[in-house]
């Protein structure tokens, strides 16, 4: 396991490398950051003038030696538009985006496994066609109309709930929540219901059709003849063995949730990193940008090991595969 | 004993009751927030805003855009190249600290060392103090808008911004990029409100000064809560579910809806930013003709686009200075007229047409992608195939600076709401140099335009200098110098009971210290 975490360590830091370089290979294309800076009527040359002293005129190798050498210190450069260092920036619009994706998750959580197991049980119900019709309509919704339509009608037409932000948040020990009050939790209840509404479909779909595939196999006709109660074959022996590909499955997709948090947070006025990102964009902030790329790939290489770790645990083929 | 003390403690509940009646809370949503708590950082909309919410100017424009007296009571021409203003005694900083001449020295030699700045206040030299209360502000030749740069002029507190920092630099230092004291400090003014909290991007709080100079300003906001909302379904959502109180801008494909609704208030008005599309003479033979350039002109139907693209919230064009500005010349309307335009064509040769390139941003002005390609398709009429390409404002001003393409598209609102300012900046012959003609990618260059509006920089006859401006806007209009569009009108939106419309402007910095809440 200890030659495992050290492969993934240096995995990690390549990636990053290659992650931080492409972010600066792009980054000349995105735009020139003094435009935002200045006002419009600020001729060329005082521009340029900014821009010497900002150290955007050196050769891009010059300016990525510098960044990596920094970085290995720590300091991923200052934000051109916030005016703070970039790691500051990202490390406190990290509790949103965390929270939203806590929150959709916790939704995807609670509902995936008992409406996938009984749309695999009793696959003619009613409630089965109604769930199989709604999650197709759910996968081919984009984010962002979920998003608005929710807020037109929750917020605007029946006034449950509110619009926008995370509303009131409280400070602890640098983490600032929104999970710790009334208002928080109602302001969280829309974004991760639009979040989760493209996860969730998809998982009661996968665990609907591995469940029904494993319900086929000889074990469970077995299972059946030996005369075991129904529950016990249906979760123990059943949905056990489902779990492993929705493992996996959910390790990577919860990659994608943060990649669909971009959609929601701006929707949402969510001040989290994917609305963070979004707007760099627009600023072309591109120090923060970079920033970005790089602890996303970091969280992104954290993940896949834990899950990676975590299969180990439930599967002991992949473990023995792993260390011939 | 105890009864008295009962008593005093109802009192005070009930005087504290009918002050929160009176000042009330708004919640105020725009699409950004000010980028700095430094005004003389960055020249932009949201912190001109944001200055007349926190500082006053020496004088600011009234709704007729005439000039009005605010933290300078009077004003008097001395000699040609001197204006004396008299400002208001006993008025006091958030700090505490008075507000006296020296602070609008320091104001305006700061404005001197700011990149954003400088441009403008290029003719003026460091003001003289004649007393605590008089001072001079002077130019280095007889300049004919020194009022219209005196409501750039929002005085700092000099005591607040001089001095060394807890990390050693500077107070006083205009920063572009990271930190500096004046970025990041709550600021020191004289306004109806001072900033008590600021997170970036998140959420600012303003409140009342208790004791604001103005008695006669008749707002009564007791607090504001700026929320930038940046997705404009989300903002208009968030004013009708009554999340909050009073939004702008609105965006035109909600006007129907906002205006259905009986809770809230659509209020729009004229504003002076003006949508053009340039056509590069140095790139296409075509355009050096000026029957090419006029049919072009007459093939655009502006008053369409305004009336079905921009719902109204435009208003079409025919030339460059809005009206009320002094170049504003009431004989130029806007133009439509297919079948003079494609004889105009046939008679310049290009009876066929031609192809040309065109580029325009999706996320800078209103609408912006759709005009283009509202354009694209009238200019198939007469024969000009255009190949449109759009993309977001970060990347569009390097293109546009590049002159990558035929067409282009640009907007301008003369920052110092003089016509003058739109032909130094659009029409003028382009000169790396003295930096005039920035913004013409059309690379159109008329000597007479040059001429007279350097002459009406200097000219401080009011009457002489009108009928020279209307000139040249006349001159344009014949030569067809750019493709004109509309000028773009500002909405707003709030809660019934605001009473939105005496504090808008041209401009669009509603003076929210003004705002009332019946």
């Amino acid at each position: 396991m200890f030659a495992f975490i050290i492969r993934r360590i240096v995995q990690a830091l390549m990636v990053m490398v290659v992650i931080a370089l492409i972010g600066f290979s792009v980054q000349h294309s995105i735009g020139d950051p003094v435009r935002d800076m200045v006002g419009e009527r600020v001729s060329q040359a005082e521009r340029e003038v900014i821009r010497e002293r900002l150290g955007l005129n050196d050769p891009a190798l010059l300016q990525f030696s510098r960044f990596c050498w920094k970085a290995l210190h720590g300091d991923l450069g200052v934000s051109y538009f916030h005016k703070r260092p970039a790691m500051e920036v990202i490390l406190s619009k990290a509790p949103a985006t965390l929270e939203l994706v806590l929150g959709s998750t916790a939704i995807i959580l609670l509902f995936c496994f008992p409406v996938g197991i009984y749309t695999a049980i009793r696959p003619r119900a009613w409630f089965s066609r109604f769930v199989m019709a709604v999650s197709t309509v759910g996968v081919a919704v984009p984010v962002f109309l979920t998003a608005i339509a929710l807020i037109y009608l929750f917020g605007v037409e029946l006034r449950w709930l509110p619009t926008y932000g995370r509303g009131q948040t409280v400070n602890i020990g640098g983490w600032d929540t929104g999970l710790l009050t009334a208002d928080g939790l109602l302001h969280l209840i829309l974004p991760s219901i639009a979040l989760s509404s493209i996860m969730l479909p998809l998982y009661i779909r996968l665990i609907r059709s591995e469940m029904m595939e494993v319900l086929e196999t000889e074990y469970i006709k077995f299972a059946w003849a030996k005369g075991l109660s129904r529950w016990r074959v249906w979760l123990l022996h059943a949905f056990k063995n489902t779990l492993l590909p929705v493992i996996t499955v959910f390790g990577v997709e919860i990659g994608i949730l943060f990649a669909f948090t971009l959609l929601t947070e701006t929707v949402f006025q969510w001040q989290g990193m994917g609305f963070m990102f979004l707007e760099a964009v627009e600023r072309s902030d591109t120090s923060l940008l970079v920033a970005y790329l790089v602890v996303v790939g970091v969280m992104f290489v954290v993940i896949n090991t834990i899950v990676d770790i975590c299969y180990g645990f439930i599967n002991p083929m992949v473990r023995i595969a792993g260390n011939p | 004993m105890k009864k008295s003390v009962l008593l005093g403690l109802v009192f005070l509940l009930l005087m504290g009751g009918t002050a929160m009646a009176e000042m009330k809370t708004l919640r105020l949503a725009l699409a950004s927030d000010p980028e700095t708590l430094d005004i003389q950082q960055q020249l932009s909309g949201n912190m001109l805003e944001f200055s007349h919410w926190v500082f006053d100017p020496l004088v600011r424009y009234a709704q007729d855009m005439s000039f009005e007296p605010r933290l300078a009571h009077k004003w008097e021409q001395v000699d040609p190249q001197t204006m004396r203003f008299h400002l208001v005694k006993g008025v006091k900083f958030h700090s505490g600290n008075p507000f006296t001449a020296k602070d609008v020295v320091f104001t305006v030699n700061r404005m001197k060392q700011s990149v954003d700045f400088k441009g403008l206040f290029e003719a003026f030299e460091t003001p003289v103090i004649v007393d605590d209360y008089t001072v001079d502000i002077k130019t280095n030749k007889p300049y004919s808008l020194v009022l219209n740069m005196a409501t750039y002029i929002f005085p700092l507190d000099s005591v607040f911004y001089t001095g060394t920092d807890d990390k050693g630099q500077p107070k006083d230092a205009v920063v572009k990029a990271g930190y500096s004291f004046a970025n990041e400090t709550l600021p020191s003014g004289t306004g109806p409100y001072r900033c008590t909290f600021r997170e970036h991007g998140v959420r600012m709080e303003l409140e009342r000064n208790a004791d604001y100079w103005d008695k006669k300003s008749p707002g009564n906001i007791g607090k504001v809560i700026l929320t930038p909302i940046k997705e404009e379904a989300t903002r208009v959502a968030a004013l009708l579910s009554g999340d909050v109180d009073f939004i702008y801008p609105v965006p035109p494909q909600d006007f129907e809806r906002i205006g259905k609704e009986p809770k809230v208030n659509l209020v729009t008005y004229t504003g002076g930013r003006i949508i053009t599309v340039q056509m590069n003479q140095n790139r296409l033979e075509a355009f050096k003709d000026k029957r090419v350039r006029q049919a072009i002109n007459l093939a655009t139907n502006n008053v369409a686009i305004a009336d079905k693209i921009m719902k109204g919230t435009a208003t079409p064009a025919g030339q460059l200075s809005p009206k009320g500005y002094a170049g504003y010349n009431e004989a130029l309307a806007p133009q439509y007229d297919l079948a003079k335009a494609r004889a105009l064509m046939k008679e310049a040769g290009y009876e066929n047409g031609f192809e040309a390139s065109m580029i325009a941003p999706n996320n800078r002005y209103v609408n912006d992608e759709k005009i283009s390609e509202a354009f694209v398709a009238m200019m198939s009429k007469i024969n000009i195939k255009v190949n449109l390409k759009t993309m977001p404002k970060a990347q569009y001003w390097d293109e546009y600076d590049k002159q990558v393409a035929d067409f282009q598209m640009v907007g301008w609102h003369a920052d110092t709401e003089d016509s003058g300012n739109f032909y130094e900046f659009l029409a003028m012959c382009p000169n790396k140099e003295t930096g005039y003609g920035q913004y013409n990618s059309g690379n159109y260059c008329n000597p007479e335009v040059d001429r007279l509006t350097l002459a009406c920089q200097t000219e401080t006859d009011l009457a002489k200098r009108t009928a020279m401006l209307q000139q040249v806007e006349k001159i344009l209009y014949d030569d067809a110098f750019c493709v004109y569009f509309h000028w773009q009108n500002h909405s707003y939106a709030a809660a019934k009971g605001l009473d939105v419309l005496p504090i808008v402007n041209v401009m669009n910095f509603p003076y929210i210290g003004d705002l009332v809440w019946k």
